[in-house]
Protein backbone atom coordinates (compact mmCIF):
# COMPACT_ATOMS: atom_id res chain seq x y z
CA UNK A 1 0.00 0.00 0.00
CA UNK A 2 1.33 3.38 -0.88
CA UNK A 3 1.37 5.91 1.89
CA UNK A 4 0.53 8.87 -0.28
CA UNK A 5 -0.46 9.34 -3.87
CA UNK A 6 0.67 12.41 -5.74
CA UNK A 7 -1.21 13.29 -8.88
CA UNK A 8 -0.06 16.00 -11.23
CA UNK A 9 2.18 17.00 -14.05
CA UNK A 10 5.94 16.49 -14.06
CA UNK A 11 6.19 19.54 -16.31
CA UNK A 12 5.39 21.74 -13.33
CA UNK A 13 8.22 20.14 -11.34
CA UNK A 14 10.51 20.82 -14.29
CA UNK A 15 9.40 24.42 -14.28
CA UNK A 16 10.21 24.62 -10.59
CA UNK A 17 13.74 23.40 -11.30
CA UNK A 18 14.05 25.72 -14.26
CA UNK A 19 13.04 28.73 -12.20
CA UNK A 20 16.03 28.32 -9.84
CA UNK A 21 18.54 29.82 -12.27
CA UNK A 22 16.58 32.94 -13.23
CA UNK A 23 15.70 33.40 -9.56
CA UNK A 24 19.36 33.53 -8.59
CA UNK A 25 20.15 35.71 -11.61
CA UNK A 26 17.48 38.30 -10.88
CA UNK A 27 18.59 38.33 -7.26
CA UNK A 28 22.18 39.03 -8.31
CA UNK A 29 21.11 41.90 -10.58
CA UNK A 30 19.17 43.72 -7.90
CA UNK A 31 21.80 42.98 -5.26
CA UNK A 32 24.28 44.79 -7.49
CA UNK A 33 21.86 47.68 -7.99
CA UNK A 34 21.42 48.04 -4.22
CA UNK A 35 25.18 47.96 -3.70
CA UNK A 36 25.76 50.45 -6.46
CA UNK A 37 23.11 52.77 -5.08
CA UNK A 38 24.66 52.59 -1.64
CA UNK A 39 28.07 53.47 -3.04
CA UNK A 40 26.96 56.19 -5.42
CA UNK A 41 23.34 57.27 -4.90
CA UNK A 42 23.29 59.76 -7.80
CA UNK A 43 23.98 56.98 -10.35
CA UNK A 44 20.75 55.18 -9.42
CA UNK A 45 18.76 56.27 -12.50
CA UNK A 46 21.38 55.06 -14.95
CA UNK A 47 21.72 51.77 -13.11
CA UNK A 48 17.99 51.12 -12.95
CA UNK A 49 17.62 51.43 -16.73
CA UNK A 50 20.27 48.78 -17.32
CA UNK A 51 18.95 46.69 -14.47
CA UNK A 52 15.45 46.46 -15.96
CA UNK A 53 16.81 45.26 -19.26
CA UNK A 54 19.03 42.74 -17.50
CA UNK A 55 16.08 41.66 -15.40
CA UNK A 56 13.93 41.16 -18.50
CA UNK A 57 16.60 39.14 -20.29
CA UNK A 58 17.34 36.97 -17.25
CA UNK A 59 13.66 36.42 -16.58
CA UNK A 60 13.15 35.17 -20.14
CA UNK A 61 14.33 31.68 -19.19
CA UNK A 62 11.74 31.36 -16.46
CA UNK A 63 9.10 32.71 -18.84
CA UNK A 64 9.94 30.19 -21.55
CA UNK A 65 9.89 27.57 -18.79
CA UNK A 66 6.37 28.37 -17.71
CA UNK A 67 5.12 28.26 -21.29
CA UNK A 68 6.82 24.91 -21.90
CA UNK A 69 5.56 23.55 -18.57
CA UNK A 70 2.03 24.10 -19.78
CA UNK A 71 2.73 22.74 -23.26
CA UNK A 72 4.41 19.54 -22.08
CA UNK A 73 2.33 19.25 -18.93
CA UNK A 74 -0.80 18.86 -21.03
CA UNK A 75 0.58 16.75 -23.86
CA UNK A 76 1.89 14.28 -21.28
CA UNK A 77 -1.45 13.72 -19.56
CA UNK A 78 -3.58 13.20 -22.65
CA UNK B 1 -9.17 7.76 6.04
CA UNK B 2 -7.74 9.50 3.03
CA UNK B 3 -10.56 11.99 3.07
CA UNK B 4 -9.42 13.11 6.49
CA UNK B 5 -6.08 14.23 5.14
CA UNK B 6 -7.15 15.76 1.87
CA UNK B 7 -7.44 19.48 2.49
CA UNK B 8 -8.75 20.21 -0.98
CA UNK B 9 -11.70 18.01 -1.94
CA UNK B 10 -11.03 16.22 -5.19
CA UNK B 11 -14.18 17.37 -6.97
CA UNK B 12 -12.65 20.83 -7.23
CA UNK B 13 -11.84 21.63 -10.83
CA UNK B 14 -8.58 23.64 -10.74
CA UNK B 15 -8.31 26.53 -13.20
CA UNK B 16 -6.02 25.77 -16.12
CA UNK B 17 -5.41 26.56 -19.74
CA UNK B 18 -9.07 25.99 -20.56
CA UNK B 19 -10.04 28.92 -18.30
CA UNK B 20 -8.71 31.16 -21.06
CA UNK B 21 -10.81 29.72 -23.89
CA UNK B 22 -13.70 32.12 -23.82
CA UNK B 23 -16.86 31.82 -25.92
CA UNK B 24 -17.93 34.59 -28.32
CA UNK B 25 -19.24 37.72 -26.66
CA UNK B 26 -22.94 37.04 -27.20
CA UNK B 27 -25.10 34.37 -28.75
CA UNK B 28 -24.57 34.23 -32.51
CA UNK B 29 -21.53 36.51 -32.58
CA UNK B 30 -18.69 35.66 -35.00
CA UNK B 31 -16.00 33.53 -33.43
CA UNK B 32 -13.30 36.20 -33.30
CA UNK B 33 -15.53 38.60 -31.35
CA UNK B 34 -14.73 37.38 -27.85
CA UNK B 35 -13.91 39.19 -24.64
CA UNK B 36 -10.30 39.74 -25.70
CA UNK B 37 -11.05 41.60 -28.91
CA UNK B 38 -13.80 43.53 -27.14
CA UNK B 39 -11.32 44.72 -24.51
CA UNK B 40 -8.71 45.58 -27.13
CA UNK B 41 -11.19 47.72 -29.09
CA UNK B 42 -12.36 49.48 -25.93
CA UNK B 43 -8.74 50.14 -24.96
CA UNK B 44 -8.00 51.72 -28.34
CA UNK B 45 -11.01 54.02 -27.96
CA UNK B 46 -10.02 54.96 -24.39
CA UNK B 47 -6.39 55.61 -25.35
CA UNK B 48 -7.37 57.74 -28.36
CA UNK B 49 -9.78 59.76 -26.22
CA UNK B 50 -7.17 60.18 -23.50
CA UNK B 51 -4.41 61.51 -25.73
CA UNK B 52 -6.73 63.64 -27.89
CA UNK B 53 -8.30 65.31 -24.86
CA UNK B 54 -4.88 65.81 -23.29
CA UNK B 55 -3.46 67.40 -26.40
CA UNK B 56 -6.47 69.57 -27.22
CA UNK B 57 -5.93 72.52 -24.92
CA UNK B 58 -2.29 73.11 -24.30
CA UNK B 59 -1.98 75.89 -21.77
CA UNK B 60 1.24 77.35 -20.42
CA UNK B 61 -0.05 76.75 -16.91
CA UNK B 62 -1.39 73.21 -17.19
CA UNK B 63 -4.65 72.12 -15.66
CA UNK B 64 -4.83 68.95 -13.59
CA UNK B 65 -5.77 66.83 -16.60
CA UNK B 66 -3.04 68.24 -18.79
CA UNK B 67 -0.56 67.67 -15.99
CA UNK B 68 -1.40 63.96 -15.87
CA UNK B 69 -1.09 63.65 -19.63
CA UNK B 70 2.20 65.53 -19.71
CA UNK B 71 3.61 63.39 -16.92
CA UNK B 72 2.74 60.21 -18.82
CA UNK B 73 4.19 61.69 -22.01
CA UNK B 74 7.39 62.83 -20.36
CA UNK B 75 7.79 59.47 -18.64
CA UNK B 76 7.87 57.65 -21.98
CA UNK B 77 9.83 60.42 -23.68
CA UNK B 78 12.57 60.95 -21.11
CA UNK B 79 13.04 57.73 -19.21
CA UNK B 80 12.39 55.32 -22.07
CA UNK B 81 12.92 56.88 -25.49
CA UNK B 82 15.70 59.38 -24.77
CA UNK B 83 17.66 57.08 -22.46
CA UNK B 84 17.49 54.11 -24.82
CA UNK B 85 17.59 55.54 -28.34
CA UNK B 86 19.63 58.69 -27.80
CA UNK B 87 19.68 61.78 -30.00
CA UNK B 88 17.41 60.50 -32.76
CA UNK B 89 14.56 59.41 -30.47
CA UNK B 90 11.86 61.78 -31.68
CA UNK B 91 11.03 59.77 -34.80
CA UNK B 92 10.08 56.69 -32.77
CA UNK B 93 8.29 58.47 -29.93
CA UNK B 94 4.73 58.13 -31.32
CA UNK B 95 5.17 54.40 -31.80
CA UNK B 96 6.61 53.95 -28.31
CA UNK B 97 3.81 55.95 -26.73
CA UNK B 98 1.18 53.96 -28.62
CA UNK B 99 2.79 50.64 -27.61
CA UNK B 100 3.15 51.73 -24.01
CA UNK B 101 -0.42 52.94 -23.59
CA UNK B 102 -1.88 49.93 -25.41
CA UNK B 103 0.05 47.36 -23.39
CA UNK B 104 -0.46 49.18 -20.11
CA UNK B 105 -4.21 49.60 -20.49
CA UNK B 106 -4.72 46.07 -21.75
CA UNK B 107 -2.68 44.72 -18.83
CA UNK B 108 -4.68 46.80 -16.39
CA UNK B 109 -7.93 45.20 -17.57
CA UNK B 110 -6.72 42.32 -15.41
CA UNK B 111 -7.58 44.19 -12.23
CA UNK B 112 -10.43 46.29 -13.64
CA UNK B 113 -13.78 45.38 -12.04
CA UNK B 114 -16.19 43.32 -14.19
CA UNK B 115 -13.54 42.58 -16.84
CA UNK B 116 -10.81 41.00 -14.68
CA UNK B 117 -8.92 39.59 -17.62
CA UNK B 118 -5.73 41.01 -19.11
CA UNK B 119 -5.92 40.94 -22.91
CA UNK B 120 -2.31 39.67 -23.36
CA UNK B 121 -3.17 36.55 -21.34
CA UNK B 122 -4.31 35.13 -24.67
CA UNK B 123 -1.12 34.43 -26.56
CA UNK B 124 -2.31 35.80 -29.91
CA UNK B 125 -2.25 39.41 -28.74
CA UNK B 126 1.41 39.48 -27.61
CA UNK B 127 2.34 37.65 -30.81
CA UNK B 128 0.76 40.43 -32.85
CA UNK B 129 2.46 43.14 -30.82
CA UNK B 130 5.84 41.45 -31.07
CA UNK B 131 5.40 40.99 -34.82
CA UNK B 132 4.77 44.73 -35.12
CA UNK B 133 7.92 45.49 -33.12
CA UNK B 134 9.93 42.95 -35.13
CA UNK B 135 8.86 44.50 -38.44
CA UNK B 136 9.66 47.96 -37.12
CA UNK B 137 13.17 47.35 -35.82
CA UNK B 138 14.22 45.26 -38.79
CA UNK B 139 12.72 47.88 -41.09
CA UNK B 140 14.61 50.63 -39.29
CA UNK B 141 17.84 48.66 -39.58
CA UNK B 142 17.34 47.92 -43.29
CA UNK B 143 16.46 51.53 -44.04
CA UNK B 144 19.57 52.70 -42.24
CA UNK B 145 22.19 50.16 -43.35
CA UNK B 146 20.68 48.54 -46.44
CA UNK B 147 19.63 44.87 -46.52
CA UNK B 148 23.11 43.32 -46.48
CA UNK B 149 24.60 46.02 -44.34
CA UNK B 150 21.88 45.41 -41.77
CA UNK B 151 22.44 41.67 -41.85
CA UNK B 152 26.12 42.25 -41.19
CA UNK B 153 25.31 44.83 -38.53
CA UNK B 154 22.90 42.51 -36.73
CA UNK B 155 24.92 39.32 -36.88
CA UNK B 156 28.54 40.42 -36.61
CA UNK B 157 29.66 42.51 -33.64
CA UNK B 158 32.71 44.58 -34.46
CA UNK B 159 36.07 43.36 -33.24
CA UNK B 160 35.40 39.65 -33.51
CA UNK B 161 38.41 37.75 -34.91
CA UNK B 162 37.71 35.97 -38.21
CA UNK B 163 38.10 32.40 -36.89
CA UNK B 164 35.20 33.01 -34.47
CA UNK B 165 32.84 34.04 -37.28
CA UNK B 166 31.32 30.57 -37.93
CA UNK B 167 30.23 30.43 -34.27
CA UNK B 168 29.30 34.06 -33.71
CA UNK B 169 27.27 34.71 -36.88
CA UNK B 170 24.66 31.92 -36.42
CA UNK B 171 24.44 32.65 -32.71
CA UNK B 172 23.89 36.36 -33.21
CA UNK B 173 21.40 35.75 -36.00
CA UNK B 174 19.47 33.33 -33.81
CA UNK B 175 19.50 35.69 -30.86
CA UNK B 176 18.80 38.98 -32.64
CA UNK B 177 16.37 37.94 -35.35
CA UNK B 178 14.58 34.83 -34.08
CA UNK B 179 14.64 34.77 -30.29
CA UNK B 180 13.96 38.48 -29.68
CA UNK B 181 10.32 38.58 -30.89
CA UNK B 182 9.59 35.21 -29.24
CA UNK B 183 10.83 36.24 -25.82
CA UNK B 184 9.26 39.68 -26.18
CA UNK B 185 5.82 38.16 -26.73
CA UNK B 186 6.20 35.22 -24.35
CA UNK B 187 7.36 37.46 -21.53
CA UNK B 188 4.24 39.61 -21.72
CA UNK B 189 1.99 36.60 -22.28
CA UNK B 190 3.39 34.43 -19.50
CA UNK B 191 3.35 37.20 -16.93
CA UNK B 192 -0.27 38.02 -17.65
CA UNK B 193 -1.25 34.35 -17.95
CA UNK B 194 0.43 33.33 -14.70
CA UNK B 195 -0.94 36.36 -12.89
CA UNK B 196 -4.49 35.69 -14.00
CA UNK B 197 -4.11 32.00 -13.11
CA UNK B 198 -2.93 33.03 -9.63
CA UNK B 199 -5.99 35.23 -9.20
CA UNK B 200 -8.24 32.39 -10.38
CA UNK B 201 -6.67 29.92 -7.96
CA UNK B 202 -7.09 32.24 -5.00
CA UNK B 203 -10.61 33.43 -5.81
CA UNK B 204 -12.14 30.20 -7.16
CA UNK B 205 -10.33 28.01 -4.64
CA UNK B 206 -11.41 30.30 -1.82
CA UNK B 207 -14.97 30.28 -3.11
CA UNK B 208 -14.98 26.49 -3.24
CA UNK B 209 -13.49 26.13 0.24
CA UNK B 210 -15.87 28.67 1.74
CA UNK B 211 -19.15 27.74 0.09
CA UNK B 212 -18.99 24.11 -1.00
CA UNK B 213 -16.88 22.27 1.55
CA UNK B 214 -18.18 21.32 4.97
CA UNK B 215 -15.46 21.40 7.60
CA UNK B 216 -14.94 24.63 9.50
CA UNK B 217 -11.18 24.55 8.88
CA UNK B 218 -11.79 24.65 5.14
CA UNK B 219 -14.19 27.56 5.48
CA UNK B 220 -11.60 29.52 7.46
CA UNK B 221 -8.98 28.72 4.80
CA UNK B 222 -11.39 30.01 2.17
CA UNK B 223 -11.76 33.33 3.98
CA UNK B 224 -7.96 33.61 4.27
CA UNK B 225 -7.63 32.87 0.55
CA UNK B 226 -10.09 35.65 -0.29
CA UNK B 227 -8.23 38.14 1.91
CA UNK B 228 -4.94 37.10 0.34
CA UNK B 229 -6.41 37.54 -3.14
CA UNK B 230 -6.47 41.29 -2.45
CA UNK B 231 -2.71 41.14 -1.95
CA UNK B 232 -2.45 39.20 -5.21
CA UNK B 233 -4.33 42.00 -6.97
CA UNK B 234 -1.79 44.46 -5.56
CA UNK B 235 1.05 42.31 -6.88
CA UNK B 236 -0.70 42.11 -10.24
CA UNK B 237 -0.98 45.90 -10.43
CA UNK B 238 2.78 46.11 -9.97
CA UNK B 239 3.56 43.31 -12.45
CA UNK B 240 1.22 44.72 -15.10
CA UNK B 241 2.75 48.20 -14.95
CA UNK B 242 6.25 46.74 -14.90
CA UNK B 243 5.58 44.55 -17.94
CA UNK B 244 4.20 47.47 -19.94
CA UNK B 245 7.34 49.43 -19.03
CA UNK B 246 9.66 46.54 -19.92
CA UNK B 247 7.92 45.88 -23.21
CA UNK B 248 8.43 49.51 -24.23
CA UNK B 249 12.02 49.63 -22.95
CA UNK B 250 12.93 46.52 -24.91
CA UNK B 251 11.22 47.88 -28.03
CA UNK B 252 13.28 51.04 -27.73
CA UNK B 253 16.39 48.99 -27.08
CA UNK B 254 15.87 46.86 -30.20
CA UNK B 255 15.27 49.96 -32.32
CA UNK B 256 18.39 51.65 -30.99
CA UNK B 257 20.55 48.58 -31.55
CA UNK B 258 19.22 48.21 -35.11
CA UNK B 259 19.80 51.87 -35.91
CA UNK B 260 23.13 52.24 -34.14
CA UNK B 261 26.13 53.55 -36.03
CA UNK B 262 29.19 51.39 -36.43
CA UNK B 263 31.67 52.10 -33.69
Amino acid sequence: MTAMEIVGSLGIVGYGLGAIGPGIGVGLIFASVIQGTARQPEARGAMMGTAWIGFAVTEALAIIGIALAFVFGFTGQA
Amino acid sequence: MSRLFSLMPLEFEPPGVESFDLPPLYEGAPEWLDKYSFMAVVSVIVILAFWLIMARKNALVPSKGQFIGESAYFFVRNSIARDMIGHDFRRYLPFLIAIFSFVLLNNLWGIFPFLLLPTPSHVGWPYGLALLVWLLYNGVGIAKHGPFGYLKHATLPSGVPWFMWPIIIPLEFFSNIIVRPITLSLRLFANMFAGHLLVLVFVLGGEYLLLESESIVNKLAGVVAWICSMAIFGLELFVQSLQAFIFTVLTANYISSAAAEEH
